[in-house]
């Protein structure tokens, strides 16, 4: 279907900003959520590293805030269309928070899970090297219940779903285990620059179907 | 052919269903059942390769085979419902694919619990299609829609949703009017509140309603809070929110 086009249809939005296949730019911040937005109260608050490591650990929310922070200005890119440029967070990299266990050499996955029961599913690299971190500050203010707080994962490199709201710890995984979207039918990377919003987006399904042959 | 691929569909007809929304149907080549609460991706292209993709609710269903309807609220600037409204006709060919969503879905069980549904002006769409699906599978699970609008004229399928609300007794339609409201009208004439939210849970008596919320991100908020203030479970409410997205 490459040549079909719409006749007379032009574009009208103009951004001086590389977009990825199929989104466009917006200067909101809009939300998407499955269910209502959970109160946490940061009295119980706690942030943790479990599965695949020597010793699990967790911080309370006065320990990880006196965690090394940094500033951050990520592109996001929401599959519901949406694209976010220059973006203000401050918070903890995920590279910073690695510091404090010993993963186990089986540990190649991540299953981000957060207070409401949301889970979502990253490869471990995605997370390592400067890609991802723990915001707790949006524009200078602790971020808003609505898109997260009091912390939110955030991975910029992949669609936003994959950056988990409200979010309570890592778990580390032997195997690419589905989160909440990704068992409804989303994919299981989620690179906006391959659009991969969907498992049938996924370049791998062909030789994943042979494997399971 | 994946379930999700791209396909072309053929504009069947169009239909004003208010001053701002416009509701599509189109024949799809691959049609395949979809739930109720599910949307479709639209995609369009200019000439040179520029595209642009937004994601519909899907009006119809699932009962509805070979085709779907699209209901689409044709936003000022609007680079995609612009071009639907002002650039499509009948017989024009539109690019699609889906269902896409598993989660803010109602699959129709006979079993189901009651359904409290909760719109704000287009977010009524995914709705209509699960109350349409209920009627077509002759269901009588009760069922509130409580659906707000700014003014009269923004009631999207009010003639449908009139006729059924009279027809079975076991759906009931309130309207909210929350800045302009019929001349002596005596319904909902506020913003949503919890208040307002505590008086339809008590309607379903003891049972415990399952909630889908659809509308803008600000009364979806208040409206999922408020239905937790009236005794629901979080667990039994989905929401579904629209962004400002300017499409």
């Amino acid at each position: 279907m490459g040549f079909f086009t719409n006749k007379g249809f032009q574009p009208k939005r103009q951004s001086n900003h590389k977009l990825p296949p199929g989104q466009y730019e917006t200067t909101d911040f809009p939300v998407l959520t499955a269910g209502p937005t959970p109160r946490i109260n940061l009295t119980n608050w706690e942030f943790r590293l479990e599965g695949l490591v020597e010793e699990p650990v967790q911080w309370s929310w006065e320990e990880f805030n006196k965690l090394p922070m940094q500033d951050f200005n990520p592109d996001i890119h929401c599959v519901t269309k949406w694209s976010k440029f220059d973006t203000h967070w401050r918070g903890v990299s995920v590279d910073t928070l690695l510091e404090h266990v010993k993963l186990k050499p089986e540990a190649q996955f991540v299953t981000e899970f957060s207070y409401g029961g949301y889970t979502t599913n990253v490869p471990l690299a995605d997370l390592r090297d400067g890609k991802a971190f723990v915001g707790l500050l949006y524009d200078g203010q602790p971020l808003a219940a609505e898109h997260g707080g009091p912390a939110r994962l955030v991975v910029p490199h992949l669609y936003f779903w994959k950056s988990a709201k409200w979010v309570q710890g890592l778990r580390f995984t032997a195997q690419d285990e589905p989160g909440f979207w990704e068992r409804g039918g989303y994919s299981m990377y989620g690179d906006p620059w391959k659009e991969q919003r969907y498992r049938d987006d996924d370049d791998d399904q062909a030789s994943a179907s042979s494997i399971r042959l | 052919m994946s379930r999700v691929a791209w396909q072309l569909a053929t504009v069947k007809s169009i239909k004003q269903e208010t001053p701002h929304v416009k509701s599509f149907t189109l024949s799809l080549p691959n049609w395949t059942p979809h739930l109720a609460g599910q949307h479709y991706d639209l995609r369009l292209t200019a000439e040179g390769g520029y595209q642009a993709e937004r994601s519909y609710s899907i009006a119809s269903p699932p009962e509805q085979t070979g085709e779907i309807e699209l209901t689409v609220e044709i936003i000022a600037d609007g680079e995609v419902s612009g071009y639907l409204n002002e650039g499509v006709a009948v017989g024009d060919e539109l690019e699609v694919r889906g269902p896409i969503g598993g989660y803010f879905v109602w699959p129709g069980e006979a079993s189901a619990p009651p359904l409290l549904l909760v719109g704000g002006g287009s977010g009524v769409v995914p709705l209509m299609a699960m109350l349409r699906h209920r009627q077509r599978l002759g269901l009588r699970t009760p069922a509130v829609l409580l659906f707000s609008v700014r003014t009269p004229e923004e009631v999207i399928y009010q003639a449908e949703l009139e006729a059924l609300a009279k027809d079975d007794p076991s759906f009931t339609l309130l309207l909210d009017y929350t800045r302009q409201a019929p001349p002596g009208w005596a319904g909902y004439h506020r913003r949503i509140d919890a208040a307002m939210l505590a008086e339809v849970v008590s309607r379903f008596g003891d049972a415990q309603p399952q909630a889908f919320a659809c509308g803008p991100t600000g009364l979806v908020e208040s409206v999922a809070n408020g239905l937790q203030a009236a005794g629901l479970q979080a667990e039994s409410i989905l929401t579904e929110r629209f962004g400002p997205t300017g499409s």
